[in-house]
């Protein structure tokens, strides 16, 4: 059995405009001692998911099942709740000074945080113990800082000293919301550094949300793509980046410069969806490269992608991967088609040569 | 007819123009802190510290650097939107980094800004039409319905709907804000647009689209763009050059692909290797520079070059003495760095196990300047790196 297995969660928000419905029909689980990364764009319920699981989402309608340990969260009473919230389940969000209370010390909050869950241990001891877990996330002169305000720390000090909070009580998972996206790319390095050490020592697993995929190649083993509520695709870190199945993946990676080669980038085109009113169907259908009837009618289950069983995706193209390959040739030569058409009007208006002809439609059918 | 605007060439020529924009040791200092009991001068932060930079007709200049390097400061010194301190601003041949605000009106319509939060640098009570009509406003051009038709024209490429005119900024999405302030930026058709961070708050599929529409505004109106961003595989796509800035100077300029190839200054290098890569086999392929520490405070900058103690290249000298920006290793002189002991082709900084190693070494406090060994001829090292255990 897994750490945490969440089954069949919605989540949704009553407000003026509507219902929202953040999370519609989620499934993950995550696996004792290892990375599972949730990506999606901004509103696609990934921050929501996780926040409902650990108790964070008042007022919303919450359906569905979180297990943890065995024990659903979701039908835990709050003090049950809060007993595993900070204790077996630490927490890091992606702005560290607004996370830490401006009018107390980094070390007295971390002590109360301790003692909050140990009522054995003395303030003394739970203070050696602050002043250790600071010296683990490499905050130099530890035992001086300790006792300095949240302003008097760096930026990336300050989420490091999230981390130690949140490691604390040595949970068993850690949820990281976005925690390196205010950062700078150095002092996100050294975070994310901690993070991985901090995972091999104490086997921590860790749910890892963000929008940069160059963090999810970094750290995860597993990765769920997010949108509009739902999983996408479902795969280990190597398949999501190099055998993915569905187009909003590949949309999301080709939209991502990659250092050293300049080409145009590849934008998926339009915005993402309301989540009052989803699109019907396959969610990403109306900024879909490949869409066709199908994804307008029917919403595609989550499907074992060339008979791997961990890798899933919810999309209506065929999951062999030469059959797949073969669809999106002929979707594409359909466009090409289209093109080509539009350049024979353009090329009947002025005359121009057969040979410059051949070279849009390879072009048409390139793009 | 060949509408190839989805081919751009493999590598960006730097322009060879004329210099639309040349700043001179242009100095930026802002006092913190009250005075003190005997009224002597206050602290200053060191925000610009002495930047030279041309920037030449139809380039794209990028940017780079940490949070509080002063890049975004250094950017509002070359618009004028600071004064500066001490240091020249030319813009077209002519010196404005004197000239008063009336003086200066006829230059703004040809610099103009575009900034990172869509939502808060546009005014929520006021309609998208009046948002990107103002400059014309300002500068008592179009009025009336020529320019409602101006304005829908330039609604329309920047791809919204020009139907739209009458919304007001809460009902657009993130995106569709930037292109709003895009299309304000480019209203008086501007020769110099700067953009600072303009995908930062975005989602990855919309900065792509952004950013593919500042390429092709650059391509149709000859634009030059200042382009700030503390993304560098975003910098690298968009920039034929880029400068890199650390505590308020400039640790290196060059050509987008030298940079990125063959860094000369530590600091670039190490900002390079930090950068995440959305590769599995290229991030596990490379060797990673962990900076340790933060930068040093701008109210007293470290001695000699600014970067010489995270460094983990320094040597004496480097404490004692500024480094000019040369060509080093041989480089052209497009390509110029401030360093001492520049890197190689192909060298390694050494890499640091070093974050978890304090607490091993509580006694390394980063942001402590290194001081040379004293008088002995060996390099005291950076003590910013150790082994890991």
């Amino acid at each position: 059995m897994d750490l945490l297995e969440v089954r069949d969660l919605h989540v949704s928000f009553p407000t003026p405009d509507g219902l929202v419905q953040a999370v519609r029909g989620l499934d993950f689980s995550v696996r004792a001692g290892s990375t599972l990364s949730i990506v999606g764009e901004s509103g696609s319920g990934k921050s929501v998911a996780t926040q409902t699981i650990t108790g964070l989402t008042r007022g919303a309608k919450v359906t569905g099942e979180a297990r943890f340990d065995g024990d659903d969260l979701l039908k835990m009473d709050n003090d049950a709740l809060r007993r595993v919230r900070g204790g077996q389940i630490g927490m890091i969000f992606q702005d560290p000074l607004s996370s830490l209370h401006p009018y107390y010390k980094v070390g007295w909050q971390i002590v109360e945080l301790i003692r909050e869950h140990d009522h054995e241990l003395s303030k003394k001891q739970a203070r050696a113990r602050a002043v250790d877990l600071l010296k683990l996330v490499g905050i130099p002169y530890a035992e001086r800082r300790v006792d300095d305000y949240p302003h008097q720390f760096s930026g990336g000090m300050r989420q490091r000293a999230m981390i130690a909070m949140a490691m604390a009580m040595n949970p068993r998972l850690l949820i990281a919301d976005e925690p390196t996206t205010a950062l700078d790319v150095t002092v996100q390095a050294q975070v994310l550094r901690v993070m991985r050490t901090l995972q091999a020592e104490f086997g921590t697993a860790i749910i890892l949300i963000t929008h940069d995929l160059g963090v999810v190649a970094d750290l995860s083993d597993d990765v769920v793509v997010m949108y509009a509520g739902r999983a996408m695709e479902k795969a280990n870190r190597r398949e999501l980046f190099y055998a993915h199945h569905h187009p909003y993946t590949e949309g999301l990676l080709q939209s991502v410069p990659v250092p050293g080669v300049r080409t145009r980038l590849t934008p998926i085109t339009g915005q993402p969806p309301s989540l009052v009113t989803p699109p019907p169907a396959c969610p990403f259908n109306p900024r879909c490269p490949y869409v066709f009837d199908r994804c307008r009618e029917e919403t595609p289950p989550l499907r074992p992608v060339d008979l791997s069983p961990k890798h899933v995706s919810a999309c209506w193209l065929p999951t062999d991967s030469a059959s797949r390959v073969e669809a999106r040739d002929a979707l594409a030569a359909r466009r090409a088609t289209a093109a080509e058409a539009r350049a024979a009007e353009a090329r009947a208006a002025d005359g121009a040569a057969a040979t410059q002809a051949d070279a849009t439609v390879a072009e048409a059918g390139a793009s | 007819m060949t509408a190839d605007v989805s081919e751009v060439p493999a590598t960006r020529p730097v322009p060879s123009g004329e210099v639309l924009l040349r700043a001179r040791d242009v100095v930026k200092h802002f006092p913190v802190g009250g005075r003190s009991l005997r009224g002597s001068a206050r602290d200053v932060v060191h925000a610009v510290d002495g930047v030279s930079l041309d920037i030449r007709r139809g380039e794209t200049v990028g940017l780079v650097g940490e949070t509080g390097c002063g890049k975004s400061t250094l950017a509002r010194c070359l618009t004028r939107l600071y004064d500066l301190t001490s240091g020249t601003v030319e813009f077209e041949g002519q010196d404005i980094s004197t000239l008063s605000r009336r003086q200066m009106r006829p230059f703004r319509r040809n610099m103009q800004m575009i900034f990172q939060d869509p939502y808060g640098s546009l005014n929520p009570r006021r309609r998208v039409g009046s948002i990107i009509g103002e400059p014309f406003a300002v500068h008592g051009l179009a009025d009336g319905a020529d320019r409602k038709r101006q304005v829908q024209e330039l609604m329309e490429l920047v791809g919204l709907n020009p139907e739209h005119y009458n919304r007001f900024p809460a009902e657009f999405s993130g995106g569709q804000r930037q292109r709003i302030g895009v299309a304000r930026a480019l209203a008086l058709r501007p020769k110099l647009i700067v953009c600072d961070e303009p995908v930062s708050a975005l989602d990855v599929s919309i900065q792509a689209q952004i950013i593919n529409l500042l390429s092709d505004l650059q391509s149709e109106f000859n634009l030059t763009y200042l382009f700030i961003a503390h993304d560098l595989s975003v910098v690298q796509q968009v920039s034929n050059r880029v400068v890199v800035m650390y505590l308020g100077a400039v640790a290196e300029v060059a050509p987008a692909d030298p940079l990125y190839d063959t860094p000369r200054h530590p600091y670039t290098a190490a900002l390079l290797s930090a950068a995440p890569i959305a590769d599995p086999d290229q991030a596990e392929a490379r060797e990673r520079v962990v900076l340790i520490g933060d930068p040093p405070s701008p109210v007293s900058p470290p001695s000699g070059c600014r970067f010489h103690p995270r460094c983990p290249k320094a040597q004496p000298d480097c404490a004692v003495e500024i480094p000019q920006l040369l060509p080093r290793q041989g480089d052209g002189a497009e390509h110029v760095a401030a360093c001492h002991h520049p890197l190689a082709d192909g060298e390694r900084l050494p890499t640091g196990g070093a974050v978890v190693a304090t607490v091993v070494g509580p006694e390394a406090e980063p942001d402590r300047p290194v001081e040379p060994g004293a008088g002995s001829g060996e390099p005291s090292g950076p003590v910013t790196f150790e082994e890991q255990p």
